[in-house]
């Protein structure tokens, strides 16, 4: 617990209103970031002396349709040396404008946004190779967005079995 | 010489090197289109372990360049998982990483527990325990058996999948299935272990050490698998904390780190177990990793069944396991939990959390959201496949193309996990 607040106050002493809130959820730590002051955060966790969080586990989008903001991002951050995991959490309103990226600090981020790009539909600013990596190229939409339809096929009966063949896409002839 | 790609009609077509580029959709930096060969390596080819293209550019058998395409087994797990309830999808885990679906299972529900605020039995934690480390083993006899088998050695295939084959029974005993197991669940265990079940993993301590000493002398001082192996696909310890790896391909590498130890859950902080760790980074690293820690999985079972103690496997709260089933005849309140459950679940308080166990291939991470109803409203996997293969191309950089097979092989990929 000592070292969670040691974060904080090491984050507050040197960018200041950079951290906008910090929340406390089953013995983890979140350090919600702005987003414009995220790469200053992330670099200052990394290289502090005292901090050394050496390793970014993983990044994950969240989406809170229909709250506002709609979006957020989540670093999963861990300091082998300390054996300490932490997590900053950035609020995004429009997708389009997206968090820096972090590839500069973690060399992974690059990989792990283009998950986030793909699935969530988060653009990470600067990060010039975003592009499709589990779905196909020409693919519409981000599946993992909470409007996206979950697909569904309308049952046929006898009485509108021809009305509703007619909409159903696959080959008729 | 113009590009050459294979198409799907198997004719041969010349594109310039934007066409290809857009075509291939791997983001590759090409760098010589005129002298250089891009060969298609993949989906369908057997070193890659599951439905993997790696696009590889070539300068005679040398690689020059490479780029993992995946996605050929997306199947949406994590949106099937937000529009089921929480036990239900529990089923999803096991098709993740098929390989390993007791860790899946475990890193699932402990983030479930987590959310809920819920412990579990000590009987619950021991077997837990005992069946991560026996689908470890198994996991790393298949890892053994296929990467042996990219280098052409056979004969150890044939014998990792027969004793591979006695742990898949000891699952079917206690679970009913070999592989989708879906065992673990939140609040403790699908059921307990049954009678048979010591006896035969401790026959399966008994044989193994035997059995891992025969692998051994097939191939650790086997001079075509060192030569095909040793010096190939190296990462120093730095790179491979900045790309993200994890598990045996890290402490390949001299990181000493296993979370298992490092940042404990269930019981591991009571274990006694060694950390096997290599300095060489090199395919031959992530051989001798592996192998002793087969060794230690044994150590751990045994340590697990000595001390398994009887009592509940379930938590008392009926409100998140059901009731059993012969209170079902006395009890009205039984009747009642029991059709909550089974119609709508449980729910859980609104928050998140990220839990992190060791998997046989690195750290799997499950990030779970909860709002309050009774199915999760973001749930996200850490898959350390995914994140390992990322430092494939790096690990392949001036290599041949023949090391390049062996260099999958031993950072132990599953497709089903890296799609998802």
């Amino acid at each position: 617990m000592k070292r969670d607040d040691m974060v904080v106050e090491k984050l507050r002493a040197a960018l200041g209103d950079a951290v906008e809130e910090v929340s406390d959820f089953r013995g983890e730590r979140t350090v919600y970031i702005r987003k414009d002051r995220l790469i200053d955060a992330c670099r200052l966790l990394r290289d502090d002396p005292d901090l050394r969080y050496n390793f970014l586990a993983d990044i994950v989008a969240d989406d809170h349709l229909p709250d506002y903001p709609r979006f957020a991002v989540n670093y999963h951050l861990m300091s082998m040396p300390n054996k300490h995991r932490l997590r900053l959490r950035v609020w995004v309103e429009d997708p389009d404008d997206g968090p820096p990226t972090a590839a500069d600090i973690w060399v992974i981020a690059t990989w792990l946004e283009m998950e986030v790009w793909d699935l969530m539909g988060v653009r990470f600013a600067g990060n010039g190779s975003l592009r499709r990596l589990f779905l196909p190229e020409d693919w519409q939409g981000h599946p993992l967005r909470k409007d996206y339809p979950l697909g569904y096929e309308e049952v046929q009966f006898s009485f509108n079995w021809q009305e509703i063949d007619a909409k159903k896409p696959y080959a008729k002839q | 010489m113009g590009l050459l790609i294979p198409q799907a009609s198997d004719t041969i077509q010349e594109l310039s090197v934007e066409e290809l580029r857009a075509k291939v959709g791997t983001g590759m930096e090409i760098v010589d289109a005129e002298e250089h060969m891009l060969l298609s390596m993949g989906p369908q080819h057997p070193s890659t372990h599951g439905v993997l293209r790696l696009l590889v550019e070539l300068d005679g058998e040398t690689v020059v360049n490479l780029a993992p395409d995946i996605g050929f087994l997306h199947t949406g797990i994590e949106k099937t998982m937000e529009n089921k309830r929480y036990v239900k999808a529990l089923v999803a885990t096991d098709r993740m990483d098929y390989l390993t679906p007791m860790s899946n299972n475990l890193v699932y529900t402990m983030a479930v527990e987590k959310l809920l605020g819920v412990e579990v039995t000590p009987r619950a934690k021991t077997l837990r325990l005992i069946l991560a480390e026996l689908s470890r083993l198994a996991s790393h006899l298949v890892w053994l058996g296929t990467s042996a088998l990219d280098l052409a050695a056979m004969s150890v295939f044939l014998y990792c999948f027969r004793e591979r084959e006695y742990i898949l029974d000891i699952f079917e005993m206690v679970s009913g299935q070999r592989m989708m197991v879906s065992y673990i669940r939140p609040g403790g265990l699908w059921r307990d272990v049954p009678e048979e079940f010591v006896p035969a993993v401790r026959k399966l301590l008994d044989f193994m050490p035997a059995k891992i000493a025969d692998y051994e002398a097939l191939l650790t001082h086997n001079p075509i698998f060192e030569m095909r192996t040793q010096g190939v696909g190296t990462i120093s310890s730095e790179d491979a904390i900045a790309w993200g790896l994890t598990g045996p391909s890290l402490r390949a590498s001299g990181v000493d780190w296993d979370l298992r130890r490092d940042q404990p859950y269930l019981d591991y902080a009571s274990y006694d177990f060694k950390v096997p760790v290599e300095t060489a980074g090199d395919v031959y690293a992530r051989y001798l990793v592996r192998i002793q820690e087969m060794r230690e999985c044994l150590r751990l079972i045994r340590q697990g069944l000595d001390r398994l103690k009887p009592g509940p496997v379930n938590i008392d709260d009926h409100k998140i396991v059901p009731p059993p089933r012969a209170e079902l005849g006395q009890s009205m309140e039984a009747v009642i939990h029991h059709f909550k459950l089974w119609t709508e679940g449980f729910s859980a308080p609104e928050g998140f959390v990220y839990q992190a166990i060791e998997s046989p291939r690195g750290e799997i991470g499950c990030y779970l959201r909860g709002n309050g109803t009774n199915k999760p409203a973001r749930v996200h996997f850490r898959g350390p496949s995914f994140v390992n293969l990322a430092s494939l191309p790096l690990m392949s950089k001036n290599r041949f193309i023949a090391d390049v097979v062996a260099i999958i092989g031993s950072i132990d990929i599953v497709l089903g996990e890296i799609d998802r």
